[in-house]
């Protein structure tokens, strides 16, 4: 296969947000009846990859051809022209028009002169026929499911001349009958010729459908492999980005108290993304939380905090059934979470250290039980001093804080709520080594102190490190819950990428 | 598999002729609405008033006292569709109004202060488009913008009422086409053409579909390809040039230009829309609805004036009409997220 001419090939592809870059020197090419997928973690690199190729972001540097040609794509409608059609994980589509509309508008027949809706149907009800989808054709979008309107927006990618089809995360509200007939559809577009892009952090997927696979890591390109010769585990590696032989198998203690009072436990938690999760989080424990992106690490978190509906399910505190309904309740009763988005959930850039730390206490306190600005910069200067938040300045804003330290800030709003529970979501991602040692550190000494602490990190060197426990989780439960002292990382990552079937 | 969905892949095809039309035209539910209103409004006025409602001299009169409202809120739905709010319309229509007067008091001939009125109305239609769409302003305060301006204008060209002498722009109003004890004259006439030209272009042209595209999802529509952009100014160019044309009628209608005319009618504009169905987050609704919506309004101030009640209750049955419509509009919108 690799004789023949890529279809698509992206060549030394680098995109800069400000300093920062998100994909550099990154080479990709695709070929015609072949499925390709890229993969990589949060932050990877992969969006920004597919916003290069489908003209939503130009390139600072690289180039990118087509069929030979080189070509460049101001706008997405420009890509399309060329025969790259895109398919979002958010449906992109019209909800209060027709699906025949959904399917040609932008290139609707006409008849003299004007719009003709007769033959407008006709048109999409052939191309889904081609599909082999029984649709009513002049039927409002809005009316029909997800998975069917997933389906419409492929069908609108492919009734044009499409060469290059992007499928973004198409198969995350699909259910698996629904899979099934997206991968039957995929099958005949790639017999048709179509170079098709596949991106799913469901590595059981890729491993279905996916002829070839792209690796990324931290904006910069691992490899590309044929997944016929790619074992998974060696897929998880390339991901995470570490070799086995870079760890030493590290001795643990034994926790010294195997059965510690139970804090918080949780039994048969069933929310959006998790299904019946029992986990038990000890006083003064670390339980580490493993699994690879998709696995429902987030959901799990956020349905133990009070922040997702629970579907089923009890969480008992002490003892007693707790029903956190809301972020608010579960800090009243001394359950806090620490989103794993910094930025957009967590730290107020504009306000100052002190006010982004004291902010959470005057929420929960109420506006009339005001903390005197006196004994706030004192709180604040405790927090900040404890943490070692550098530099010490309360007055400046929290967005000028490197991002170890706005990490920092985070926990010290929380703690200053005095918790019993604290879940950190990935609290160490994009932050330098000296900070996330130190990071790690303080969540040790606070369980030392008697805080039970879940933690959760896709680097799963972290979690064995940091974790008493470590729970591992799979398509959204919890396959298994073991003594992190009882584990390497290379048997915690066969744990992790491990396929369903070979479950036991 | 994250998480559990229901719903087959084939959509299950409807297994009714009425499922078949619930899921292809749930949108007009609004609008059938509507329609049920101005029909039993009818039924129980001819009711309490003993037969005297429903005569022919009075549904003429119906579409003669309210061409300016229809014109306006035909040019309302374009903007509302694209899920935006003009409230100038009002304004503009005093300004055309007292302009057109104006010009005709100076002798200008009839088809140039008619052409100038349309135009007028157009560029100030053109300049809250421009704002709305290349300025990122909110279309609520652009359009506030352009109705201050446009009455401001209203003001400049003159303070007190000008009377209207042309024949010709006269004979808008006091030509009664007869056919029997019905009557039409050419404004009733321009109204219904204006929404026909609409309802045209709304449903079979590239342009329209756009419109709805917009209210849809406006990102989606821009992926799609669409020009959204030039769509959405035009939007508001047409309710400009809508403002214009029902200056013209209602000048006609008056005899007379004045600079306080409309003074809150923008207000009418958009609850005849809302009440004729089109929702007011765009993408819903059809300019049909709106013509029933004027309708709807025209005869609750009939029957007021019959019943020789109160202005004021005029506006608390309007106010209370609109909430129905809108509590109605959210449930379909709820019902229709739900079935997803």
């Amino acid at each position: 296969m690799d004789g023949a001419r890529p279809l698509l090939e992206l060549t030394g592809a680098t995109v800069r947000f400000g300093a920062d870059a998100a994909l550099d020197d990154v080479s990709f090419r695709m070929f015609p009846g072949e499925v390709h997928s890229l993969m990589g973690e949060n932050g990877a690199g992969k969006s920004t990859l597919i916003k290069a190729v489908t003209g939503a972001l130009a390139l600072d540097e690289g180039t990118l051809t087509l069929d030979g040609d080189e070509v460049r794509f101001p706008t997405p409608h420009d890509a399309q022209r060329a025969g790259i059609s895109t398919v979002y994980q958010e449906i992109e589509l019209l909800p209060n028009l027709s699906v025949a509309e959904n399917i040609l508008l932008g290139r609707e027949p006409r008849a003299h002169g004007v719009v003709s809706q007769r033959r407008m149907r006709d048109q999409a009800r052939g191309i889904l026929a081609d599909l082999g989808l029984d649709i009513d054709p002049a039927s409002i979008l809005g009316t029909h499911s997800v998975a069917v309107q997933q389906l419409v927006a492929i069908a609108r990618a492919i009734s044009t001349d499409v060469r290059v089809l992007v499928l973004d995360e198409p198969t995350s509200s699909l259910d698996l009958d629904e899979v099934g007939e997206l991968f039957r559809i995929i099958r005949e577009l790639k017999a048709r010729g179509v170079a098709i892009l596949f991106v799913s952090h469901f590595l059981d997927q890729v491993y279905e459908i996916c002829d070839r696979v792209t690796v990324l890591r931290d904006g910069r390109l691992v490899g590309e492999y044929l997944t016929r010769e790619l074992l998974r585990i060696d897929l998880v590696h390339k991901m995470l980005g570490h070799d086995v032989s870079d760890y030493k198998a590290r001795q643990r203690e034994p926790v010294t108290q195997p059965d510690a009072p139970v804090f918080l436990s949780a039994r048969g938690v069933t929310a959006r993304g998790i299904g019946a999760a029992d986990l038990d989080l000890g006083e003064a424990e670390i339980v580490g939380i493993a699994g690879l992106l998709g696995s429902g690490r987030t959901e799990l978190a956020r349905a133990l905090t009070g922040a997702a509906h629970l579907d089923a399910g009890i969480i008992r505190i002490e003892g007693r059934a707790a029903h956190l309904d809301s972020p608010r309740r579960a800090i009243s009763l001394g359950v806090v979470y620490s989103s794993e988005n910094r930025r957009a959930e967590g730290i107020l850039a504009e306000l100052s250290v002190l006010e982004n730390i004291t902010l959470a206490l005057q929420a929960h306190r109420g506006i009339f039980r005001r903390i005197r600005p006196a004994r706030q910069r004192e709180l604040a200067q405790s927090w900040v001093e404890a943490l070692g938040i550098r530099p010490p300045d309360l007055d400046r804003p929290a967005g000028t804080l490197s991002g170890g330290n706005q990490q920092k800030v985070l926990l010290a709003r929380l703690l200053a709520l005095a918790p019993r529970v604290l879940v950190l979501d990935e609290p160490t991602r994009g932050i330098d080594v000296g900070a996330k040692v130190d990071i790690q550190n303080l969540v040790g000494e606070l369980a030392d102190n008697g805080l039970s602490v879940m933690f959760i990190s896709a680097e799963l060197e972290e979690v064995l490190r940091v974790g008493d426990r470590v729970a591992i989780l799979r398509d959204g439960r919890i396959v298994e819950t073991l003594r992190s002292g009882d584990m390497t990382v290379d048997s915690l990552l066969a744990l992790v990428a491990q396929p369903d079937e070979q479950e036991g | 598999m994250s998480a559990a969905m229901t719903g087959t892949v084939a959509a299950e095809r409807p297994t009714s002729t009425f499922q078949t039309f619930l899921s292809r035209r749930a949108g007009m539910m609004p609008t059938f609405a509507a329609l049920i209103i101005l029909v039993l409004l009818f039924v129980g006025a001819e009711a309490f008033l003993r037969g005297d409602f429903i005569t022919p001299g009075n549904i003429s009169a119906l579409l003669l006292d309210n061409a300016y409202l229809v014109i306006l809120a035909v040019g309302m739905t374009f903007v509302i569709l694209t899920a935006g709010i003009d409230l100038s319309v009002g304004s503009v229509m005093a300004f055309t109004g007292i302009l057109g007067a104006q010009l005709l008091a100076r002798g200008v001939p009839a088809w140039l202060a008619i052409v100038t009125m349309l135009a007028g109305g157009a560029v100030i239609g053109l300049l809250i488009g421009t704002l709305v769409q290349y300025f990122s302003v909110q279309p609520f305060i652009a359009s506030l913008a352009g109705l201050f301006l446009a009455r401001g204008l209203a003001y400049v060209v003159s303070l007190s009422s000008i009377k209207v002498e042309n024949t010709g722009v006269l004979w808008l109003q006091t030509n009664r086409i007869r056919v029997g004890d019905w009557y039409i004259t050419p404004t009733g006439l321009i109204a219904l053409l204006t929404v026909a030209v609409a309802a045209f272009v709304l449903h079979l042209t590239r342009f329209g579909r756009t419109i709805y595209a917009i209210g849809g999802n406006e990102q989606s529509a821009r992926l799609m390809g669409l020009d959204v952009g030039r769509t959405k100014v035009a939007a508001y160019v047409i309710s400009g040039f809508c403002g214009g044309l029902s200056g013209l009628v209602l000048t006609a209608y008056s005899g007379a230009g004045y600079p306080r005319n409309g003074i809150g009618t923008e207000l009418d504009a958009i609850a005849a829309v809302v009440i004729g169905g089109t929702l007011l987050t765009g993408g819903r609704g059809y300019v049909l609805g709106s013509l029933v919506g004027v309708f709807v309004y025209g005869t609750i101030k009939t029957i007021i004036s019959f019943m020789g009640a109160e202005q004021s209750w005029m506006q608390i049955i309007i106010g209370a009409l609109l909430l129905l419509f809108i509590v109605v509009q959210r449930a379909i919108v709820a019902r229709s997220e739900q079935r997803r």
